[in-house]
């Protein structure tokens, strides 16, 4: 049967029909192209699906694909203004804030909301506004810099 | 005295009899390994899953054509991997 | 071409590009989500691959019963072990690895693959998982290491007959290797100390911990060719194995290394790939299987849980007379050699007179384990580095002093056997006893611990392609996987070498039809390894670049000089000409013997010994044990640093994955056998807010056989931290801590035990 979806997706118009259970980071993956958020664990334990939904940070993986009807979503690969990347996106490889990559996009999502909620964080807001994505490789230090240094750019 | 002493690690000991090194005649690592599968055949899996050997406290994994200088502290050891 | 170019020795040199910090090549993918790992890639046709695994963990498998879903609209294709022959050519080693990938008969461990599905949509392959019946007839399970050495302990092969002993015995068991280290005499030694400290220690088991799950996508034609799309250390290493393992020629299956979302040496071991390749020849379509995280942390390969006694005598100077330890590491269900490994580097920071090692590796019914960052080596350290402190503790001696005085130097007999050359282990020490960080006041209920360690790292098997373009840049294809930058690093070098910018060198990894054999990037190898191979590729395209400039002038090729990315004309005579830069040159290439390469094939050895100390401050909550580091700081000697962020970046990754290791990190198995936290809410690995900033001081001791004096770096950093960490909850609570992971629960029972007493 199915359910049919509009909504808008950094900016654009997209509409599909996708069956009830499947959930938004397969929505966006497998049907939209969109290969940027990973799953990692399926669970919402690593953050690594995140993406924002009508303003929310949310786990990509824990929504259905039929609740973005209607509704805004915003993925990395949304991010950079054409071909000018985002502070955050700039400083992440201006800090060496990534070694294998693959939590990077995820956690480029969570720091703009962050940002966006808090535009002057302290360290440890910082530590814990992204305490829900995992990385594996960097122990966070230089990630905590880039987030730093992009949100000292940001605020001009 | 062109014959080389080799050094064995625990686990190759009890196929050479129990002594803790052997001498041997062999120019480089290839002959070296050749030569002791010869006299002690049972190394030959031990050979083939991978032995190292240590020259003068270079470890050497892969390049069997590595001359063995006469003299020279020769140690055979378990090929170790990383992760 | 001069056979000196091709020396891997130190050369002497100011340098222009290398240890300058430069932006990566595959950096604005990264940040921009278009960089495309394991699982971002597709083909028309593809089914999707699902694996039915044993829910016990051990069993004899009676009877799979495919039938049902065979008939389920979708499903293209179902495996069992009757679809893989053998065809190891009795090779034990690739049998474990092909049983381990699919059970033969038997079921070893919670998790184990028993059938594949390969059908046309996720949720079609799950239906007809449920619809496959298997007849199970459950055996005695063991899972600790300990218990599987005792008498009467279920077994999980017929054929292991411990290896090592100085006679085979007649009865078979799970003790599949004996091994010994060591020199001198023990005995005597601990005669002669005043004080003898022994203690036993149990460390659990942890996983790498890579965020991205196992993703291959395979494709096998009619005619016997097949392309592998997959994320993995070693891209050469799994055409190989799979090849084998599939009855195929090497030169037939072509394999794409995808980037890859973290390794850490879990991704050196093939487990779904055969599955995939196996699935999509049957089907005769493309098949891309993902491993879900259950999948994951049950089935792929952790590293070893283990079991370690130490004892160390020392003279009240502080003199060490005898160092001794048993360690007692498995392989999960398949025999390998980590006890024996971790035998090897218990005692390579001492330089000890009296030393005995002794290792037994076991099976157990849990997944075939793989290599982690430096493997066994950090539960050695933890075991060895709080006994050292324990003795310094006995004699009254500062535990930094201590260490110094019995430090390995150039022309100590290590404890594994050869004598060392020149090492880094002293200067670490040194420069953490001076770190502000000793000095620094220590907060409340805080302790503050430091520790050593070590790791061999590796060169092996490297091919590099340079290719000068038209246009007059440098295009590398390289075979050695880059998981943290190396990519980076081998364009700088390449760039040094050459005298040109790095802006106008790009590197790439090439596949397996492309480059001869490339080892995997373990081992610390990745930089060291690839970077030695870029400039041997270098000075080769230099030979050829000097050629044609020499044809160009029409001199004598002894007459040309490289200097500064041109060819110059030296000698009498020769000075009105102006150098020919190597755009000029690579515009007439084609006029003057065609397309300008270099290359190199070579083995790498001797990527040096690496040291490392860290110190770590931790406060305890004496109310619920939690532990919180607050200031931690690595010191380590990379040789050379090409790129310091990336060095640094390695220091940091591997601190935190220790620090997890000791304090979070473990497998839980129930009575069941089964493995009962396979996911990241309850397999608790360090987030963000549990770490503060990492200090890291590099230094930089040459590495006599790199051209820059390159160390490997990657591993070092994961061994010092279980020591480092433990040592300081031991001093925060005043209870010496003998188990790992030090979770709240653990540390609450020591603090109450002490309050008790």
């Amino acid at each position: 049967m199915g359910v049919h979806v509009h909504a808008t997706v950094n900016g654009d118009n997209v509409e599909f029909t996708c069956p009830e259970d499947e959930v938004l980071l397969d929505v966006l993956r497998n049907r939209l192209g969109l290969t940027g958020a990973k799953e990692g664990c399926g669970t919402g334990d690593c953050g690594a699906c995140s993406v924002i939904l009508d303003g929310r940070l949310v786990c990509s993986c824990l929504v259905l694909g039929a609740e973005m009807n209607g509704k805004k979503v915003e993925t990395i690969e949304g991010m950079a203004d054409g071909g000018t990347l985002h502070p955050l996106q700039q400083n992440f490889i201006d800090h060496a804030a990534l070694q294998c990559g693959v939590c990077t996009p995820g956690f480029l999502i969570a720091a703009q909301a962050l940002l966006r909620e808090n535009p002057d964080p302290s360290e440890e807001e910082i530590r814990f506004g992204l305490a829900g994505n995992l990385c594996r490789c960097t122990g966070y230090d230089k990630i905590v810099r880039a987030v730093q240094a992009a949100a000292k750019e940001m605020r001009g | 005295m062109s014959e080389r002493v080799i050094h064995l690690w625990g686990a190759l000991r009890p196929l050479v009899g129990g002594t803790a090194f052997v001498k041997i005649d062999a120019a480089t690592i290839a002959e070296l390994f050749a030569k002791l599968i010869e006299r002690y055949p049972g190394m030959e899996s031990h050979i083939r899953r991978g032995v190292a050997v240590s020259i003068n406290g270079e470890i050497y994994r892969d390049n069997w054509g590595t001359p063995l200088p006469v003299g020279a502290e020769i140690y055979l050891m378990p090929r170790v991997p990383g992760g | 071409m001069s056979l000196d170019s091709m020396n891997p020795k130190l050369v002497e040199k100011k340098f222009k590009v290398i240890g300058t910090r430069v932006p990566r090549p595959d950096g604005v993918d990264k940040v921009t989500g278009r960089a495309r790992y394991g699982a971002d890639a597709s083909m028309p046709g593809q089914l999707i691959g699902l694996v039915l695994r044993s829910p016990h963990a051990h069993a004899k498998i009676l009877k799979i019963d495919t039938s049902k879903a065979e008939q389920l609209t979708g499903v293209k294709a179902i495996i069992t072990s009757a679809d893989l022959p053998d065809h190891t050519g009795g090779d034990r080693a690739m049998m474990d690895i092909l049983e381990n990938c699919m059970a033969r008969g038997k079921a070893l461990y919670d998790g184990h693959a028993v059938a594949a599905v390969a059908a046309i949509d996720a949720s079609t392959a799950r239906k007809a998982l449920k619809l496959i019946n298997v007849t199970y007839k459950i055996l005695p399970h063991v899972t600790d290491v300990d218990e599987a050495l005792k008498h009467g302990a279920p077994i999980l092969h017929e054929y292991i007959y411990t290896e090592g002993l100085p006679e085979r015995p007649t009865a078979y068991s799970n003790w599949n290797k004996h091994g010994e280290f060591g020199h001198g005499d023990v005995v005597a030694g601990f005669k002669e100390a005043d004080v003898v400290i022994a203690k036993s220690y149990k460390t659990e088991q942890t996983h790498q911990g890579y965020i991205e799950p196992h993703s291959v996508l395979a494709s096998v034609s009619s005619d016997g060719a097949a392309e592998m799309w997959v994320c993995t250390q070693g891209h050469f290493v799994y055409r190989n194995h799979c090849a084998q393992l599939l009855g195929m020629d090497a030169n037939k299956l072509r394999v794409t290394a995808s980037e890859i979302g973290g390794g850490f040496g879990g991704k050196t071991h093939v487990w779904a790939e055969p599955l995939a390749l196996a699935l999509s020849r049957k089907a005769n379509r493309p098949v891309k299987l993902t491993m879900t995280r259950d999948e994951v942390f049950r089935c792929t390969g952790p590293t070893s849980s283990t079991s370690i006694d130490v004892k160390i005598g020392a003279k009240k100077d502080g003199t060490i007379t005898a160092a001794w330890a048993e360690l007692r590491y498995h392989g999960g269900c398949f025999p390998a050699n980590w006890a024996e490994l971790g035998a090897m580097t218990a005692f390579a920071c001492y330089d000890l007179k009296n030393v005995k090692t002794v290792s037994k590796d076991v099976v157990v019914n849990r997944p075939k384990t793989a290599a982690y960052r430096a493997p066994s080596a950090p539960m050695a350290a933890f075991a060895v580095e709080n006994t050292i402190d324990e003795t310094a503790k006995a004699i009254g001696m500062d535990p930094v002093d201590f260490r110094i005085m019995n430090a390995a130097k150039q022309g100590t007999k290590s404890s594994y056997g050869p004598v060392y050359g020149p090492i880094g282990i002293g200067p670490t020490l040194v420069a953490a006893k001076n770190h502000p960080h000793m000095k620094a006041p220590l907060g409340k209920n805080t302790g503050r611990g430091m520790a050593c360690g070590f790791w061999f790292n590796f060169g092996g098997q490297t091919c590099v392609d340079l290719n000068v373009t038209p246009d007059g840049n440098v295009t590398i294809a390289q075979g050695t996987i880059d998981v943290g930058g190396s990519r980076a690093s081998i364009a700088m070098a390449v760039a040094e070498e050459m005298g040109i910018t790095y802006n106008q060198v790009r590197s790439i990894i090439a596949d397996t039809s492309s480059l001869g054999h490339n080892d995997m990037t373990d081992g610390s190898r990745g930089t060291f390894s690839t970077s030695m191979a870029a400039i041997f590729a270098a000075r080769n395209a230099i030979m050829v670049l000097r050629e044609r400039a020499a044809k160009t002038w029409d001199i004598p090729l002894a007459e040309v000089e490289w200097k500064d990315g041109a060819a110059h004309a030296t000698g009498a005579g020769h000075g009105n000409r102006s150098p020919l830069s190597l755009k000029e040159i690579a515009h007439t290439a084609g006029q003057t013997g065609g397309p300008i390469a270099g290359h190199s094939e070579l083995v790498a050895d001797n990527a040096g010994v690496s040291f490392a100390t860290h110190i770590a401050d931790v406060e305890v909550d004496p109310e619920t044990g939690r532990s919180r580091i607050t200031r931690y700081t690595v010191i380590q000697d990379a040789g050379k640093a090409m790129h310091p962020s990336y060095v640094e970046g390695q220091y940091q990754g591997g601190a935190a994955q220790g620090i997890g290791w000791a304090l979070n990190e473990e497998y839980v198995y129930g009575k069941d056998g089964r493995l009962q936290n396979a996911g990241f809410l309850d397999y608790r690995i360090p987030v963000c807010s549990d770490l503060p900033f990492i200090d890291t001081q590099i230094l930089e001791i040459p590495n006599p056989n790199h051209p820059y004096g390159v160390r490997g770096v990657g591993e070092t950093s994961i061994v010092p931290p279980l020591g480092a960490v433990s040592i300081a909850v031991t001093n925060a609570i005043g209870v010496r801590q003998l188990h790992v992971p030090m979770s709240p629960p653990r540390v609450l029972k020591s603090i109450q035990t002490k309050k008790s007493e």
